[in-house]
């Protein structure tokens, strides 16, 4: 469910709906209003945003960035880039193809489809992880067969995976849905009746048409692949230097009292999550000035038309 | 040119499977979209279905509604409950001042609304725990009150506020924007006095997302774990939350136990999946488009 | 090219939307389809372009001498302008065009030259040269709708459909439009089909109209034989202004389910000064300002409302007052009799003199 109602599609939109300007009078109520909501944000959101640096660099810089020269950390990291490569693309590929099926064509089931593709955001990310300890676990249902031919799945990088794939499921497809369910087919119809074949109209028209909501789907599944941390915490078994993630990671630290450490690791995820809001706000920002682009004026007709004969 | 057009005799209507079945590529991205909906989220979620279906009542009662269980279930649901309505009031405060104020470093605020969405919960869990621990920023300070937070609930709530901020804010943003200024001119030239239009004007028309952004709020709550880990401090029956719950049991190789948990923990939620569905649903013919 | 479409039915649903329908349409032809919303008409048109599949077991269509009923819509080459105009958002004016030649197979493809080239005889066809860079968001409505026309015809198309072509211009603009196509039409002479729920559209434009309504098609015919012959009450009404006499004449009743009409430029108002002749009727409102004048008249006998355009010429002439007393002849009037088998056909277009005397 996260981000359900703020999808680019609805964030552009309203950025060209909504309202410009200051209105209503400078009273008092309003700067106590305002100030209200910045004292809750800082005491909510700023604090614990500037503590994981503070906390980082209370040694001084030199032990900061030797908490990265740590071979668990590399490790760490490397499996947490590795798990973001395969889980975002698999994805990304669903989500195209789930909304075209979706948006494009007309059919039964279609409002139970979309909520089943909602699903995962409704479920606890730890009983994400044990679904797929019950799956492939020593006790799971193919947990015999699998010891047997000894494919190692859950404790594992597989594990790992799946559970990001189930955590991350939902994030391109919605996206892309509600974009291609409002640009309707008929520029894709326009390029049959010229000529296109199916694999043509969904690369040249298609694609380009939601390239800017795709790129903002694979950013927050980025973001939430690269950071999970129930359901892979479940999954890991918290081996080092074999199954641990950067959140994984950071929680060992924390638990051995390694605070500096642990929060240096954590500094690198925080600056991936405001990169990721940095590029998410830079997305907003052209699919808005976009829409306002091709929706805002139009211009008048000016050129006459010449009565040829 | 001639044309006929007599009507014959009526032919068993005949439904057409899908509108725009020109357009190639139904089966395929139909097929690979229902195909990997099962094998990641679906065969997977069966599981738990599965598991506890072969257990028997008294197994299930004796795992899923233990003492300790029960416990776990009132903190979750309470401190889900009590975060999800600090942020329907300070998110709907949050999302006006936003969508009506203009102020120096609006839009980096707006922006930075997303942050408990893209900050890795881990993250998020030891940051609060540094800030309200003993010598923590805020704990220090609370400390001389009298007031403890990290390791109770309170803290628990805490880390769910942040956690569930952007859910109300997002929720209530477009519905905001969408309230015609001179709805409230209108009001005013009737003689409305800003609490009254506030009460019989405006929340009228952002209840219905005010519920579903508190919905969203709630249903995240319960879910959370690594947000809440590092503060809640884990004790059985005083701040050990149902997700906490299902890992220890999962620690102990008690899958069953594990399993009831899950078991009655996705049953809410869908429940809570098919609520904010409709919530949305409402939520949107208030404000005029589907 | 010419189009045969033979026995075509189309269900939605349970909706019926085409209830085997024909249509015949001549090479070089330009032909309107009209009818009120819900009539059938674009899914005809979607259907002729292969954008709608016809009903399993309905019928056939075919360009000129070769089937096309079950050819996917790359195969059938027809050009389709959309009502919306669906130009490629996201490409320039010029590569919009350009795309029908684009996809083509590497063999079939022109060289990029040639490309090019043919793009700007499209532009100069629809006199849009020099806007081949711009994006369609940078273009008023009338130029979308031109650049759209030039991508259809790019790819050398056996027919034209158009959807609705001014439907969402402005009135100044859609006016301009509807000439210039007609002489469009003419220059290039390809059959054309196009849709439309503006009447006059249609009987300005078309060679030949093709009424619809209620899933079929009610009649066809040139403008004038639609507009002068309609062959049922409903066509009549859609075609234009008229007045119903529910009350029939004295010597020309009307029984049962028969309807009289008469077409607002047929009613004669007498001049007033001498005895009043005809039907007697009231003056209720006189409008003069427009290219013709409009008088609304309630008939004494039966308080029945006729609306009559006259001449401005000839209503300065008359010199009416509101509330003044008038005689009517009607000059042309249509009858409509509900035959045996319970269809309603004209059985009289002129009782001119005749109707002229009476109450």
């Amino acid at each position: 469910m996260a981000g359900n109602t703020s999808t680019l599609h609805g964030r552009a939109a309203k950025a060209v709906a909504g309202k410009s300007g200051p209105h209503g009078s400078n009273t008092p109520l309003r700067y106590l209003l305002i100030g209200i909501a910045l004292a809750f944000l800082l005491l909510f959101l700023f604090m614990p945003l500037a503590s994981i640096f503070a906390e980082a660099f209370r040694k001084g810089a030199g032990a900061y960035f030797e908490s990265f020269d740590d071979p668990a950390a590399i490790h760490a990291i490397k499996l947490t880039l590795i798990v973001a490569a395969i889980s975002v693309p698999l994805n990304a590929v669903f989500g195209l193809a789930g909304s075209w099926a979706i948006a494009k064509y007309e059919f039964k089931g279609k409002s139970f489809l979309t909520t089943l593709i909602d699903l995962p955001f409704a479920v606890s990310p730890v009983i994400a992880g044990l679904i797929y300890i019950l799956m492939f676990g020593a006790h799971g249902w193919f947990g015999p067969w699998l010891n047997q031919h000894d494919i190692q799945i859950v404790f594992a990088v597989p594990g790992i995976v799946l559970a990001t794939l189930f955590v991350t499921f939902p994030f391109v497809a919605r996206e892309l849905i509600p974009v291609m369910q409002a640009q309707g087919n008929d520029e894709e119809y326009a390029a049959l009746t010229l000529g296109a074949s199916g694999w043509q109209t969904f690369r040249l028209v298609t694609l380009p048409n939601v390239k800017w909501p795709l790129f903002y789907g694979v950013i927050l599944c980025n973001a939430r692949a690269m950071g999970e941390f129930g359901a892979v915490s479940v999954v890991s078994g918290h081996i080092r230097e074999m199954t641990n993630t950067m959140p994984l990671h950071v929680e060992i630290l924390y638990n051995e009292y390694n605070f500096v450490a642990a929060f240096a690791t954590a500094s690198a995820l925080a600056l991936v999550a405001l990169f990721t809001l940095a590029l998410k706000s830079f997305i907003e920002w052209r699919a808005a000035s976009a829409q306002k682009f091709r929706e805002g004026e139009r211009l008048p007709d000016n050129t006459p038309l010449h009565q040829t004969s | 040119m001639t044309q006929h057009a007599t009507a014959t005799a009526p032919k068993t209507p005949r439904r057409s499977k899908k509108r725009g079945s020109v357009l190639p590529g139904f089966t395929p991205t139909m097929g690979f979209t229902i195909a990997y909906l099962s094998l990641i989220v679906l065969i997977p979620l069966s599981t738990v279905f599965l598991k506890t279906a072969g257990m028997s009542w008294a197994e299930f009662v004796e795992a899923g509604f233990s003492t300790r269980v029960l416990a776990a279930y009132k903190l979750t649901f309470g401190t889900a409950f009590l975060a999800a309505l600090v942020n329907a009031v300070f998110g709907l405060l949050l999302a006006w001042v936003l969508v009506r104020y203009r102020f120096p470093g609006r839009r980096l605020i707006d922006g930075m609304v997303d942050l408990p969405f893209a900050l890795p919960t881990a993250v998020a869990g030891i940051a609060l725990t540094a800030i309200y621990s003993r010598n923590g920023w805020m704990g220090s300070w609370l400390e001389d009150l009298g007031i403890k937070v990290a390791y109770t609930p309170i803290g628990i709530t805490i880390a769910l506020i942040f956690i569930g901020l952007p859910f109300v804010v997002r929720t209530l943003q477009p519905v905001i924007e969408e309230i015609d200024v001179e709805l409230e001119e209108a009001a005013a030239t009737l003689g409305a006095g800003r609490w009254t239009i506030f009460r019989k004007v405006l929340f009228p028309t952002f209840f219905p997302a005010l519920l579903t952004g508190f919905a969203l709020a709630f249903a995240r709550g319960i879910g959370e774990y690594g947000s809440v880990v590092f503060i809640s401090g884990n004790m059985p029956m005083r701040t050990e939350i149902a997700p906490l719950l299902i890992v220890t049991k999962l620690e102990q190789y008690d899958y069953m136990g594990a399993t009831a948990i899950a078991l009655v923990m996705l049953v809410i939620s869908f429940f809570l999946l098919l609520a904010i569905n409709l919530l949305q649903r409402w939520s949107s013919q208030r404000i005029g488009h589907s | 090219m010419s189009i045969t479409a033979k026995n075509i039915s189309k269900h939605f649903g349970a909706t019926l939307a085409l209830d085997n329908v024909s249509l015949d349409v001549t090479d070089g032809h330009l032909v309107a389809l009209v009818g009120p919303s819900g009539s059938g008409k674009t899914t005809l048109l979607r259907i002729l372009a292969g954008l709608e599949n016809a009903d399993r077991d309905s019928g056939s269509i075919h360009f000129h001498d070769e089937e096309v009923t079950h050819a996917s819509v790359r195969d059938r080459r027809v050009g389709m302008v959309f009502q919306h105009y669906a130009l490629f958002r996201h490409m320039t004016v010029a590569k919009n065009i350009a795309f029908g030649l684009r996809v083509r197979r590497r063999s079939e493809r022109p060289s990029k030259a040639e490309i090019d080239q043919r793009v700007e005889e499209l532009l100069g066809l629809v006199q849009l040269e020099g806007y081949g860079n711009r994006l369609p968001g940078q273009l008023s409505g009338g130029q979308r709708q031109r650049v759209a026309l030039a991508r259809a015809l790019a790819v050398q198309p056996r027919i034209l459909l158009l959807d609705e072509p001014f439907g969402a211009l402005d009135a100044k603009v859609r006016k301009d439009l509807r000439r210039w196509l007609r002489q469009f039409h003419e220059q290039i002479g390809l059959t054309t089909v196009f849709v439309t729920h503006d009447q006059e559209e249609a009987l300005e434009l078309a060679d030949e109209v093709v009424v619809m309504r209620n899933a079929a098609i009610e009649q066809v015919g040139s403008p004038q034989e639609v507009f002068d012959y309609p062959e049922s009450p409903f066509v009549i009404e859609f075609m234009g202004n008229v007045n119903q006499v529910t009350h029939g004449l004295h010597n020309l009743p009307v029984q049962g389910e028969d309807a009289l009409y008469v077409r607002p430029h047929d009613i004669e108002i007498l001049d007033a000064k001498a005895e009043p002749t005809g039907i007697e009727a009231r003056v209720q409102h006189i409008f003069s300002a427009g290219s013709v004048g409009r008088v609304s008249l309630a008939r004494t006998s039966t308080n029945e409302i006729f609306e009559a355009e006259v001449p401005r010429s000839e209503l300065d002439r008359l010199a009416l007052q509101p509330g003044q007393t008038v005689g009517l002849r009607f000059r042309h009037i249509r009858l409509f009799k509900k035959d045996a088998a319970g269809k309603q056909s004209l059985v009289e277009t002129d009782a001119a003199e005749a109707i002229g005397a009476g109450k």
